[in-house]
């Protein structure tokens, strides 16, 4: 199962600081994202609105349809309340830059504790579902670690299986091999590839990896000032770049 | 002078005569510590989280609680509860008083310990847990008081060795506590050298033990 994401007129701003200015966006379900830009081009503030760690100033955003901060109430927009938004959030996972993974938990813990709390699954069925998903992602032997003893990249692995576990529509991937040493990259963007070829989620992904974003992703968004400069197929993105800005942008980052 | 020549400066047979009365004070100095303790770290939880609760109304008054105990003396909240309180048709005994105000008391100094603690958690552990969907209360309980906790019990220790030492103001409400039962032993026989020495020896003894307690439960926390 997966769902499609729409982003109507959304802004958002820190401060002084408009960091979307009017985004309009369609993604449908199912389909695999990357946003690329320079730092502070809003791109990880959009993951974190879908996420509804942070609320829209204005705009909306709606998830298969369905506003996630207002419900229809006599032919207007009322807010909604706290389970509305609970409801829509259970359908959308998220993958950290800083892995977020709960330093006191093994790692079977940290994935178990969603499904067991929220989903309300049986201790056992928790934990077997925690392990099929460390399993998935090659860390079936890792168990009962705390996260301290793990190497950044299986952390991160720990911290997509944590996501997964809860099976969600949407995943969100917020620079998520950008704290990770170079040699420790590969084996988490294989695992993301692979979750993009079984189409079963809608995939979001803010990416430094330019070689990663255009093999892997079916579509493409450059990100500048709080606007999309460039939105295509990423094969086009990357091969023939509509905008002078985009192709400025990926000559610079490909050189470095 | 009265004092008879051949008298030793301290008379242990003396000595081992009130110790059975000071054994009676210290009971009741224990009592009202452990259970003065035990009412302040969970008063003091209770009011950290509502000075974070969303709802203006419920912050501001554990902010004003927590202003109010830590702003006037220990010993006029203890006076106000004895004799005021009352008043009101709420009576308990003089224990029961002491270790309430002791345990409100010290519940506003361990609430902001609590909130130092709390505060002491990254952001990004809140945000794993609402991108997880996690409820507030799991949140708290399972995510962030196991963080925030471990850190802070050695301030949490050292509020519980300065309320042993001040459960003595207990005696100003009539309570007998391990002071008050030396004073009345001396007064019996206007000797006061042993019953007080006897009493600042298990003071000394006690918090020494309990501060080295505290230290072996933090080491063992990480």
């Amino acid at each position: 199962m997966s769902a499609s994401v729409t982003l109507e007129n959304v802004r958002k701003r820190y401060g002084e600081v408009e960091v979307l200015r009017g985004l309009d966006l369609h993604i449908p379900a199912g389909q695999t994202v990357a946003l690329i830009g320079p730092s502070g081009s809003g791109k990880s503030t959009l993951l974190r609105l879908l996420m509804t760690l942070e609320r829209p100033d204005a705009g909306r955003i709606l998830i298969d349809g369905e506003s996630m901060w207002t419900r229809p109430q006599g032919g207007t927009e009322a807010p909604a309340g706290a389970s509305h938004v609970r409801r829509v959030r259970g359908k959308i996972g998220m993958v950290f830059q800083h892995f977020n993974l709960f330093p006191h938990m093994t790692a079977l813990r940290n994935v178990a504790e969603a499904p067991r709390h929220v989903l309300g699954l049986g201790r056992d069925e928790a934990e077997q579902r925690a392990r099929e998903y460390l399993d998935m992602v090659g860390l079936g032997d890792k168990l009962d670690q705390y996260p301290g003893k793990l190497s950044g990249g299986q952390k991160q692995r720990v911290g997509i299986a944590r996501a997964l576990a809860m099976r969600p529509e949407i995943m969100l991937f917020d620079e998520v091999t950008s704290a990770l040493d170079p040699e420790l990259v590969g084996g988490v963007l294989e695992i993301m590839r692979e979750l993009s070829a079984r189409r079963t989620m809608t995939m979001i992904i803010v990416t430094h990896q330019m070689k990663f974003a255009e093999r892997s992703s079916d579509r493409t968004l450059f990100f500048e000032g709080g606007r999309i400069v460039e939105d295509g197929p990423s094969a086009q993105v990357f091969g023939q770049p509509a905008e002078a800005r985009t192709r400025q942008f990926l000559d610079a980052v490909i050189d470095a | 002078m009265t004092a008879a020549p051949d008298r030793p400066v301290f008379d242990w047979t003396y000595a081992r005569e009130v110790l059975p009365t000071l054994m009676d004070g210290l009971a009741i100095t224990v009592q009202a510590t452990l259970l003065g303790m035990a009412l302040a770290v969970t008063l003091g939880l209770v009011l950290a989280l509502m000075r974070r609760a969303p709802l203006r109304p419920v912050s501001w008054t554990a902010a004003l609680v927590i202003e109010f105990v830590r702003s006037t003396p220990l010993l006029m909240q203890l006076f106000f509860l004895f004799y005021v309180l009352p008043v009101t048709g709420v009576r308990f005994s003089p224990l029961t008083t002491g270790v309430l105000g002791l345990g409100v008391h010290y519940a506003a100094y361990c609430a902001e310990v609590y909130r130092a603690g709390l505060e002491s958690v990254p952001r990004g552990q809140w945000e794993a847990a609402l991108a997880l969907n996690l409820g507030r209360w799991r949140t708290m309980r399972d995510v962030i008081l196991p963080q925030a906790i471990p850190p802070i019990v050695p301030a949490l220790g050292n509020y519980f060795v300065a309320m042993f030492k001040d459960t003595p103001l207990l005696s100003a409400i009539t309570v007998v506590e391990l002071l008050q039962a030396s004073k009345i032993a001396g007064s019996a026989t206007f000797r006061y050298t042993e019953p007080l020495t006897l009493v600042g020896a298990i003071f000394l003894g006690l918090s020494l033990a309990a501060a080295w307690a505290v230290r072996r439960v933090s080491a063992s926390g990480r």
